[in-house]
Parts: structure tokens; C-alpha cells; sequence
């Protein structure tokens, strides 16, 4: 390619951001009306509990100021009248690939879902625009008792376990968009793993917007009962548009005691989707809960997972990466609530920033009267590629326990001239080498994720760093 | 006579606006180690950044060419490829790089093609015993936390794995020690012949007990002062650089 030709292709890198004629089976008008809620609740067969349940945070949030931190510019930009709040692709999820629509099994098969199913998951769940459109988990799991569903069916199979946990991690009234979530949340997984059950290889969830001006609310709620264990993985896609469509998803995960439950995301939404997530977990005695976070696409994300440490001995771990490129800025972050003796966090958070991106730390990590013993670690490293791009970090700490042991340590570096001058000097080109920088960089977080996203991983970052390098 | 494999014609060079080259020339023929010796601040290590493209200097006069052709034209990625070698004074670290993925990349971009794992292996493997260097470096990310010495020797590795045309040495013997410096220099003599070209810098004498040099220079501000053969290193031994910070002629006439 021409130096030419590759300075032109900057930011157009995006593999997967062709859309599908749409074709769905119902789409609400634009803006957010009671009628909308009611119709969704309506459409979905859905309890009165649930209806109620909707229509409570439709008033919330119609009350809820917009959140007053972050990147308040880009979020008071929102158009919430000109979004479509429930587009139905396809009328029900389908348990083969056979059965779904053509286009969207096709934009599926892109994006390699299917094969990745056969490879190495234990069970998949693909949501487009509103709904789950295929569904399936291995029969030995279900055998075991594990429950995998999307949150609809959740509902109407499992009424009394959602019943019982939804919304207990966050209150509807928690933020501005967990309120929004929860008036008109479609879609979403439900997973239950009774005790003792170890759920050895993982789950996914994929998530694909098609529709523009689209808004996509999944909800998830997964408990992971004493002692068993599951990790769990959303990856996320949208096409390109001119104009912007929102991603507000609310995650609530529950660990009893001494279970061991990872949550890993792969966001990479093309740079027109707002990513505004709520996600929270609570882990009860000795229960480790861990949220990888890799976000490499939207153009804001705000998202701070958080992970309460609610009985002794309990263990939060945050791994975080996070990729702003031109016109993206990633206000992302961790929070550990320490509420009991002896329960320990990590944060471990790398950012990214090129081309003018912003990246941002935004975290917490408070500690209770009482809990003895509490530890905390957080780490930000942050690498600014070139003078217009930005990084900040903002930490609180509360801490209200004396003597337990706290650290915090942050650090800015510049891709050095060195570096890229030393691989130069051993042959490397200027883009091979920023390539390489940048996945070393992202190593740590990289080596936590299963081979195959982590080749996956590589190549995203590949695809960002060389095609911009002229 | 062949065409010289290196040729350094009246180059100037600035770093932010300073000049710290002032008119170097030297030339550098297949087969031959050239010593540049000189004092702190002379300009050495500046040369060998302007050899190998470091894009912080401004070469503002003279030329360079490299087996005929302009060498200054070219990027430093292309100068590698050319057949020119740079072992780092202080190489940085690259974290989350292992050396066993730096290394293939490396010789990828270099050859133009993917080298046998099973070759690469091989290869690897023979360079580590030859340097001394336990095999646990294969995982170890790029420099991140080495000492001095293990620098001095993974960059020794590297030029032996690479095979230069021309290969510039820029104080590789600083931090090394005595154990090493001989490891180091053993690995130099075995792969002198008469298709490769060195440019070995040095402050100290020492390395050249080991490494015999076919011509010394020194260098001082900016510009080769004198040149001379391996006698000219005893010399500078025995008197220090004082004599040479003394005006041209005044030199000229105590030699």
C-alpha cells in the first residue's frame, strides 16, 4: 500500500461495520414513550410483576438527572426521542443455526460465532438488535442442572430465581441508565450453576446491533452457586453509521460462597455506538469474582465494573484494557467495595490513546469499618501514542478500617522514539513495530484470555495500529 | 580495490539545534575492524545514531554511503535490511515482548521470509551457550529488567544471529565484566571475515586486548582527530585523551 493509500485507510479499519437490509418482525416508533414499555411487556408475554417493574423505572428515569462526571458533553448529546427502543429481528431463538434468518445467521458467520461454538464453547447465545436469535448450551451441562438462557425465557421459566435476584446488585435507581435498562431491557443472558458444579469451559454471549438509531438494553443476571464455578464471555459489533446508536446494558452477577465466576468482555462497537454499562457483582465467603475488560470499540464508553466483597476471605480481581483511537474516549475504570474482613482486590488497568482518543480511569476502592485485614492493589498504566491523545486517571479511595494495606500506583509513558527506533534498527517497519509495542503493552491482560481471543485480541490491535502508521 | 562497504564523507550532524558532528570522515573497507576511541562527549555514540537513522539527529552536511549507495536516504528499517547493524550502548526494554518472538520478527523483516521454527531453534540454542546466556531468557520480555551485562550480551546474540554486512558497535564492552568481555569479544573474532565490516567504539582499551583492531581513529568535538593502527590504542593508553584536546597541529607534531 501507498504511504498514501494507508493514511487515508486511518480509522476506516473497522471489519465489522456492514449492516444487514433490515427486515424485523416489529420496531417500535422513535423516543420512549409508557405505550413502548407496555407494548414490550405486552409482546414478551411478560408477568404483571415485571410490567410493574418497568414501568417504575421508566418514571425513574424520566426523573434521573444525566450523570455529572465523565464526558458530560457527549452524554448530554444524546437524543434519547430519536432512538428505537425495541426492534425484534426474528420471532423466537432458534436452538440450530438452520433455523435463523439468512442475513442474520450470515452476519454471524462473519463475525465467526458458529465456529467458535464448535471449537471451543460450552454454550452460545446471540443477541441481534433486541432479541436473542439463536440459543444453544451443550447437553451435559444441562444434565448438571446449569441454566443458560436468554432473560426473557429466564423470566418465564425461572420466574422465582429472577424474581428473587434481579435488581438486588443494582437498584434500578442506581444511575440514570440503569433505570433506562430497566424499563425497557430485552435480551441478555440468565445463568444459573448449582453448587459445586464447575462449568470448565466458557460461555459467550454475543451481541450485535443492526438497526441505526438503535438501542440495545440487554440484561444479565448470572449466580453462581456454592462453591462452582463458571467463566462467562460477551463480545459486541455493530455496523458503521453516520449517526449514533446506544448500547446500555445492566450486568449483575452473584458469586455464594466459594464460587469462582470471571466475566470477560470483548467490546468492540464501531465508533457510533454509545456504551453506557452498569455492572456489578457481590461475592459472598471466599467467592472469587473476576471482570476482564477489554474495550476497544464505541465512541464513549462509560463503565466501571464493580465488585462488592460482601463475606471474609472474598476476592475481586478487575483486568482492564482499554483502546481510545480518533474520536473515542473510554471513561472506564473498577470499583472494590470491601465489606467484610480479610477480602482482598487487584485492578489491574491498561489504556491506550491515539490519534486524539481519550482514555480514562475512573475508580474506587473503599474499605468498611471493621474489615480487618482488607487488601488492595490497583495499577493503571497508561501509553499515549502521540501528543493530541489524552489520558487521566481519577482514584477515590475511602478507607475506614485502620491498618489494612492499600496500594495504588499509576503510570503515563509515551511509545518511546527509542523503542520504535530499536525494532526499527532489528528491520522491523514503523508499523510492525508500534504493532508490537502495543501488544506488549497489552500482554497482561492478553494472557488472560483463551488462546483464541487472544489471537483474536492481537489481531484488532494489528488492524488498528498498522493500517494508521503512514 | 573493491568499492568500501562504508564511506563517512565530511558529515555534519545536530541534535536540537547543537552540532555535534563537525565534519567526520572514515572509511570502512569488508574484512576490517575499525576502533573509534575518543573522550566522553566526542561524538562516537552520535555517529553511530546517525549510521543507523535515529530520527532525533539532523544530519546537516556531508554524506554517507553504504556499499555505493546513500545510506541517509534510507530508514533505519531499511538500513537494517541493507545489511547494517547497531548493538545498542543502552538498549531499551520493550515489556511484554519475549525475546523468542522479538528475535523471529526480527529475522523475519530481515530475510523477507518466516524462518523454521525447528531452525530457529537450533540457531537460538548454540548462541545462548556461546554467550553464556541461560536458556529461562528465551520467555523474558526484551531487556525488561536485565543488568547491564545481559544487555551487552542479547545484543551480542542478536548481531551473531543476524549476520550484519556492517556492524557498529557502540560501546558494547562498557559494563561488562572481565568473564563477559572475553565471552563477548571470542564472539566478535569468530565472526570476523572478510565479508563483514566493524565500527567497534570504545572509550577503554581494554576490549581492543581482545578484539585486534585493523585501524583505530580518535575522535574528538565532533571530528576524527587521528587515525592510525592498533599502536595508536597503546597510546591512548598509556597518555590519556589530554594530548588530543591540544590544537591540530600541536598534535600533528607530537606524533
Amino acid at each position: 500500500m501507498s504511504e498514501a493509500a494507508i493514511i487515508q485507510d486511518i480509522g476506516s479499519n473497522y471489519e465489522y461495520g456492514f449492516h444487514d437490509v433490515e427486515k424485523s418482525v416489529f420496531k417500535s416508533g422513535r423516543g420512549l414513550t409508557r405505550e413502548i414499555v407496555e407494548t414490550i411487556s405486552e409482546m414478551k408475554g411478560e408477568p404483571d410483576w415485571m410490567r410493574q417493574f418497568r414501568l417504575k423505572a421508566l418514571d425513574i428515569f424520566l426523573k434521573k438527572p444525566m450523570p455529572t462526571f465523565g464526558n458530560t458533553a457527549l452524554l448530554n448529546a444524546i437524543d434519547f426521542d430519536n432512538i428505537f427502543y425495541y426492534v425484534k429481528p426474528s420471532d423466537r431463538a432458534e436452538k440450530s443455526w438452520d433455523d435463523v434468518p439468512d442475513d442474520i445467521k450470515n452476519t454471524f458467520n462473519k463475525i465467526g460465532i458458529p465456529e467458535a461454538e464448535q471449537k471451543f464453547l460450552a454454550g452460545v447465545s446471540a443477541q441481534y438488535d433486541s432479541e436473542v436469535v439463536y440459543h444453544k448450551m451443550r447437553s451435559s451441562l444441562v444434565d448438571q442442572g446449569v441454566i443458560f438462557l436468554d432473560m426473557d425465557t429466564g423470566v418465564r421459566e425461572h420466574p422465582d430465581i429472577v424474581k428473587k435476584y434481579i435488581s438486588t446488585v443494582i437498584p434500578i435507581a442506581d444511575n440514570k441508565f440503569s433505570a433506562l435498562n430497566s424499563a425497557v431491557w430485552s435480551g441478555g443472558s440468565f445463568i444459573y450453576v448449582p453448587e459445586g458444579v464447575h462449568v470448565e469451559i466458557p460461555l459467550q454471549a454475543y451481541f450485535r446491533i443492526n438497526t441505526e438509531n438503535m438501542g440495545q438494553f440487554e440484561r444479565t443476571l448470572i449466580i453462581a452457586d456454592k462453591g462452582s464455578r463458571v467463566h462467562y464471555i460477551e463480545g459486541c459489533t455493530a455496523p458503521v453509521y453516520t449517526t449514533d446508536s446506544l448500547h446500555s446494558a445492566v450486568v449483575e452477577l452473584i458469586a455464594m460462597e466459594g464460587a469462582h465466576l470471571r466475566y470477560t468482555t470483548i467490546q468492540n462497537w464501531s465508533k457510533n455506538v454509545y456504551n453506557l454499562v452498569t455492572k456489578r457483582a457481590v461475592a459472598y465467603k471466599n467467592a472469587t469474582v473476576e471482570w476482564v475488560d477489554g474495550n476497544l470499540g464505541s465512541k464513549l464508553t462509560m463503565k466501571y465494573p464493580a465488585i462488592f466483597l460482601m463475606g471474609e476471605g472474598a476476592r475481586g480481581e478487575t483486568l482492564s484494557v482499554a483502546f481510545a483511537g480518533k474520536d473515542q474516549h473510554q471513561d472506564a475504570g473498577a470499583k472494590m467495595v470491601h465489606c467484610a474482613p480479610n477480602t482482598t482486590s487487584t485492578v489491574l488497568s491498561k489504556s491506550i490513546s491515539k490519534d486524539g482518543g481519550r482514555a480514562t480511569y475512573r475508580g474506587l476502592v473503599e474499605v468498611q469499618k471493621g474489615c480487618h485485614g482488607a487488601k488492595s492493589n490497583v495499577r493503571c498504566d497508561a501509553l499515549l501514542m502521540d501528543e493530541e491523545s489524552r489520558t487521566d486517571t481519577y482514584p477515590t479511595m475511602k478507607i475506614d478500617e485502620p491498618g489494612v494495606s492499600i496500594e495504588h500506583e499509576a503510570t503515563v509513558s509515551k511509545v518511546g522514539q527509542e523503542q520504535l527506533f530499536y525494532l526499527m534498527s532489528r528491520g522491523l517497519s514503523e508499523g510492525e513495530a508500534t504493532t508490537m509495542i502495543v501488544n506488549g503493552f497489552f500482554e497482561p491482560f492478553a494472557k488472560e484470555l483463551p488462546l483464541e481471543y487472544a489471537v483474536e485480541l492481537n489481531r484488532l490491535i494489528q488492524l488498528e495500529m498498522e493500517g494508521s502508521v503512514g | 580495490m573493491s568499492q568500501p562497504l562504508l564511506e563517512v564523507r565530511d558529515l555534519h550532524a545536530s541534535v536540537e539545534g547543537k552540532e555535534i558532528l563537525k565534519g567526520v570522515s572514515l572509511t570502512v573497507n569488508r574484512g576490517q575492524i575499525h576502533a573509534l576511541m575518543g573522550p566522553n562527549g566526542s561524538g562516537k555514540s552520535t555517529l553511530s545514531c546517525v549510521l543507523m537513522g535515529h530520527p532525533t539527529y539532523e544530519v546537516t552536511g556531508g554524506e554517507v554511503l553504504y556499499k555505493g549507495k546513500d545510506l541517509l536516504e534510507m530508514a533505519a528499517d531499511e538500513r537494517a535490511r541493507a545489511g547494517v547493524f547497531l548493538a545498542f550502548q543502552y538498549p531499551v526494554a520493550i515489556p511484554g515482548v519475549t525475546m523468542v518472538n522479538f528475535l523471529r520478527s526480527s529475522l523475519k523483516a530481515l530475510r523477507g521470509e518466516d524462518i523454521k521454527p525447528a531452525e530457529f531453534r537450533k540457531a537460538f540454542k548454540e548462541k545462548l551457550a556461546e554467550l553464556n546466556i541461560d536458556e529461562s531468557f528465551a520467555t523474558r520480555y526484551v531487556n525488561d529488567g536485565f543488568s547491564g551485562g545481559e544487555k551487552k550480551r542479547f545484543e551480542m546474540l542478536q548481531m551473531s544471529l543476524i549476520k550484519p554486512e556492517l556492524a557498529i558497535m557502540d560501546e558494547t564492552d562498557s559494563g561488562l565484566d572481565i568473564d563477559a568481555l572475553r565471552i563477548v569479544s571470542d564472539n566478535v573474532n569468530k565472526m570476523r571475515g572478510p565479508d563483514m565490516g566493524v565500527l567497534l567504539i570504545t572509550h577503554y582499551v581494554r576490549i581492543l586486548n581482545h578484539i585486534e583492531p585493523d585501524v583505530v581513529h580518535v575522535m574528538v568535538d565532533g571530528r576524527i582527530a587521528l587515525t592510525g593502527g592498533k599502536e595508536l590504542a597503546h597510546k591512548l593508553e598509556a597518555q590519556g585523551y589530554d594530548w588530543l584536546t591540544k590544537s591540530k597541529e600541536e598534535v600533528a607534531a607530537s606524533v
